[in-house]
C-alpha cells in the first residue's frame, strides 16, 4: 500500500476518537502490541537509538527492493507510535522511505510527541530509518 | 518554631487561593484541562509582581549600567545594585559585594570550579562531590579534574536517600581541596546536613560550595550561620526570570581567585601591557549583564519574602506529608528518596511502568510533573532505575491538585497495565 494510503487510513482510525484523548491514547498502545518486534539478538547498543528517556530499538533489512523493519522500545506509548512509523514506511522502497514527511503525525494530534526536546527518541529513530534505507539502497 | 506551627494550624496564614491570584499561569489550561503544575523544582511560576517588574523595566528604566552618566544608565544602576543589597538580605551575607550575579546556579559552579581550579588544584588533588548531585555539581568538577589529573570522590547515599556521613569522614584527607554537594536534592527531596558537612571540612582547612538551586526557594538559608565558602542559585526556581542567578562567595575567597570570564566591566586599567582588574563583585561580571533578570529575581525574592518563607516552608511540608501519605498507598507504587528531612518534592516509580508513559497519560490530564533522570544519572543508577516521575510542590499548590495527582496516577495505571 503506498505512503499517503496508509497514513489516511491511520488518520481515519484516530478521527473516529474525536477529543477523547482516553480512546486515542488506548488505542496507539493497543497499537504498540502489533509492532513486528526486533528480535533480542539485536538489540544491541549499536541498534539502540537513544532518547533522553525511553530506548528504541530498530532492526532494518532489504527484501526484494523494500526495507523492512523491526522495532522495539521500553516505554508502551513510545512503542505505539514506534509502530505507526512502521506501519507506514516498512515494505517501502528506500526512496518512499527518504521523501516521506510522516505528516500525520501532526494530523492525529500527536505531533508534540515528535518536537525537539521530546525525550523519547522518536525523532532520532526517524532519522535512523532513514538513513538505514538510504545505506540498503545502494546494495538494491 | 512552636509558635510558627501552632500559628500554621490557622491555615488563614497562607491564603494560598489568594497566592495563586498572583500567579496568572495557574489558570490556563493544558490539553483542555485545568493546569496542575508539579514541576516547580525545573522551575517556578511568577508572580504578577515579577513579570510587571520586568516589563517596567524596559517601559521605563532600561538604559545600560555601570557606565554612563546620563538619568536613565544611573537609575538603571541604582536598581541593579538593590537587587544585588535585596540579595544580600536574602542570603545574609557581610557585604553587598560578595553577591555575584551569574547566568544561574550551574554558571555559578562552572565559574569556581574554572577559577578555583585554576589557582589551586594539581595533580593527585582530591574533590569530594556526593552521590545525590545534580549534573551541573558533577561535571564541572569532573573536567577539572580530568584537565588537571586530579581526583573525583564522591560521598555514598543510604537507601533513603540521605548522605552517609560516616563514608564522608574518611573521603577528607590531606589532599582533599574542596568539597561540593547539594543544600537540597532535586530529584529525592534530600535536605543534607550541610552545618555539619561545612564542619567537619572546615576542620581541615577544605572549603565548601554549597549548590542551593533547590533550597532558597524551600527554606531561609544564612550562609554566615552555615559558614559555606561558596553558595549557588538560580532566579527562575526562585519566582525570578530564567538566565539570571547568584554566586555568593566569602570576600577572601572571591578576592583570592583570578577572574572567569574577562571583557568590558572587569577592569580598572587596559593597557597591551596589562590590565588591572577591578574590585568585586564587577570583577566577575564581565559584559553587560541580564539586567532586567537581577531587577526580577529581587522581584521574586521580595514576594517570597512578604509571604515569609517560614510560613512557605510549613504549608509546603503540610502538602509533602498529604502526598506522601496518598502516593504510598498507591499499590505498586514506590517512592525514592525517603530521607528524614525533605523538601517538597516526591520521586518514585511504578512496577512495571515507564516513567514516561506515566508522565505522558498525566500530561493528558492537565498534570505537570517531571519524568527521566533529572540530570542525576548516577541516583538512577544507584536505584537501579532509568528514570523517575517527580512531583515537585510550591506554595501556590493545593490539596485538591494533589488529590488529582492521586486519581490521575490512578488511570494512567488502568491504562498502561
Amino acid at each position: 500500500m503506498p505512503i499517503e494510503e496508509i497514513e489516511r487510513e491511520i488518520i481515519e482510525e484516530f478521527e473516529l476518537f474525536g477529543d477523547d484523548w482516553e480512546g486515542k491514547y488506548e488505542h496507539l498502545i493497543d497499537l504498540g502490541k502489533s509492532l513486528p518486534l526486533i528480535e533480542d539478538k539485536y538489540k544491541t547498543e549499536d541498534k539502540i537509538i537513544k532518547g533522553c528517556q525511553s530506548k528504541v530499538w530498530v532492526q532494518s533489512e532489504l527484501k526484494d527492493g523494500k526495507i523492512i523493519y523491526s522495532a522495539d522500545s521500553d516505554a508502551i506509548i513510545t512503542k505505539g507510535l514506534v509502530a505507526l512509523i512502521v506501519r507506514v514506511l516498512s515494505g517501502q522502497t528506500p526512496d518512499e522511505i527518504v521523501n516521506a514527511k510522516l505528516d500525520f503525525i501532526n494530523k492525529i494530534g500527536l505531533k508534540e510527541h515528535l518536537s525537539p526536546t521530546r525525550a523519547n527518541g522518536l525523532v532520532s529513530m526517524i532519522k535512523q530509518m532513514k538513513l538505514d534505507a538510504l545505506a540498503l539502497k545502494s546494495k538494491v | 518554631m512552636a509558635t510558627s506551627v501552632m500559628k500554621a494550624k490557622n491555615k488563614n496564614l497562607l491564603r494560598v487561593e489568594e497566592i495563586r491570584r498572583d500567579f496568572p499561569i495557574l489558570f490556563r489550561q493544558v490539553n483542555g484541562k485545568e493546569l496542575v503544575y508539579f514541576d516547580s523544582a525545573a522551575t517556578a511560576q511568577k508572580p504578577q509582581q515579577v513579570i510587571d517588574s520586568i516589563k517596567k523595566y524596559y517601559e521605563f528604566d532600561n538604559a545600560n549600567i555601570h557606565r554612563g552618566v546620563h538619568r536613565l544608565s544611573q537609575d538603571a544602576t541604582v536598581a541593579y545594585e538593590e537587587a544585588r543589597i535585596t540579595v544580600q538580605k536574602f542570603l545574609n551575607t557581610k557585604s553587598a559585594h560578595e553577591i555575584i550575579f551569574t547566568k544561574g546556579t550551574t554558571d555559578s559552579i562552572n565559574l569556581v570550579a574554572s577559577s578555583f581550579g585554576k589557582k589551586y588544584i594539581k595533580a593527585g588533588d582530591e574533590i569530594i562531590i556526593s552521590e545525590m548531585e545534580h549534573h551541573s555539581n558533577i561535571l564541572p568538577w569532573q573536567m577539572l579534574c580530568e584537565e588537571k589529573n586530579a581526583v573525583l570522590k564522591v560521598i555514598p547515599i543510604n537507601e533513603k536517600g540521605e548522605l552517609v556521613l560516616e563514608e564522608y569522614k574518611k573521603l577528607l584527607t590531606d589532599k582533599t581541596k574542596i568539597v561540593a554537594v547539594t543544600h537540597v536534592s532535586n530529584t529525592l527531596g534530600t535536605v543534607n546536613p550541610v552545618k555539619e558537612i561545612i564542619e567537619l571540612a572546615h576542620s581541615k582547612n577544605i572549603p565548601v560550595l554549597l549548590d542551593g538551586a533547590q533550597a532558597v526557594p524551600h527554606m531561609s538559608v544564612d550562609v554566615q550561620d552555615l559558614d559555606c565558602d561558596f553558595y549557588c542559585f538560580s532566579g527562575h526556581k526562585l519566582y525570578g526570570p530564567t538566565g539570571v542567578g547568584v554566586l555568593y562567595g566569602k570576600e577572601k575567597w572571591l578576592n583570592d581567585l583570578p577572574p572567569y570570564q574577562v571583557g568590558g566591566g572587569v577592569i580598572k586599567t587596559v593597557t597591551f601591557a596589562k590590565t588591572v582588574y577591578a574590585d568585586l563583585p564587577l570583577k566577575f561580571e564581565a559584559g553587560t549583564p541580564h539586567i532586567e533578570g537581577g531587577i526580577g529575581m529581587a522581584a521574586g525574592i521580595d514576594y517570597i519574602n512578604k509571604v515569609g518563607l517560614d510560613v512557605i516552608a510549613i504549608y509546603e511540608h503540610e502538602l509533602l506529608e498529604y502526598a506522601t501519605d496518598k502516593l504510598s498507598r498507591i499499590p505498586g507504587l514506590k517512592i525514592i528518596g525517603m530521607a528524614k528531612e525533605k523538601a517538597s518534592v516526591i520521586s518514585f516509580v511504578i512496577e512495571g511502568l515507564h516513567p514516561l508513559d506515566i508522565g505522558t497519560i498525566l500530561d493528558q490530564q492537565g498534570i505537570a510533573v517531571r519524568t527521566g533522570h533529572h540530570c542525576t544519572q548516577p541516583l538512577m543508577d544507584h536505584f537501579e532505575t532509568p528514570g523517575t516521575v517527580r512531583a515537585s510542590f510550591a506554595f501556590y499548590n493545593t490539596r485538591e491538585e494533589i488529590d488529582k495527582l492521586e486519581a490521575g496516577i490512578m488511570k494512567a495505571i488502568k491504562m498502561l497495565k
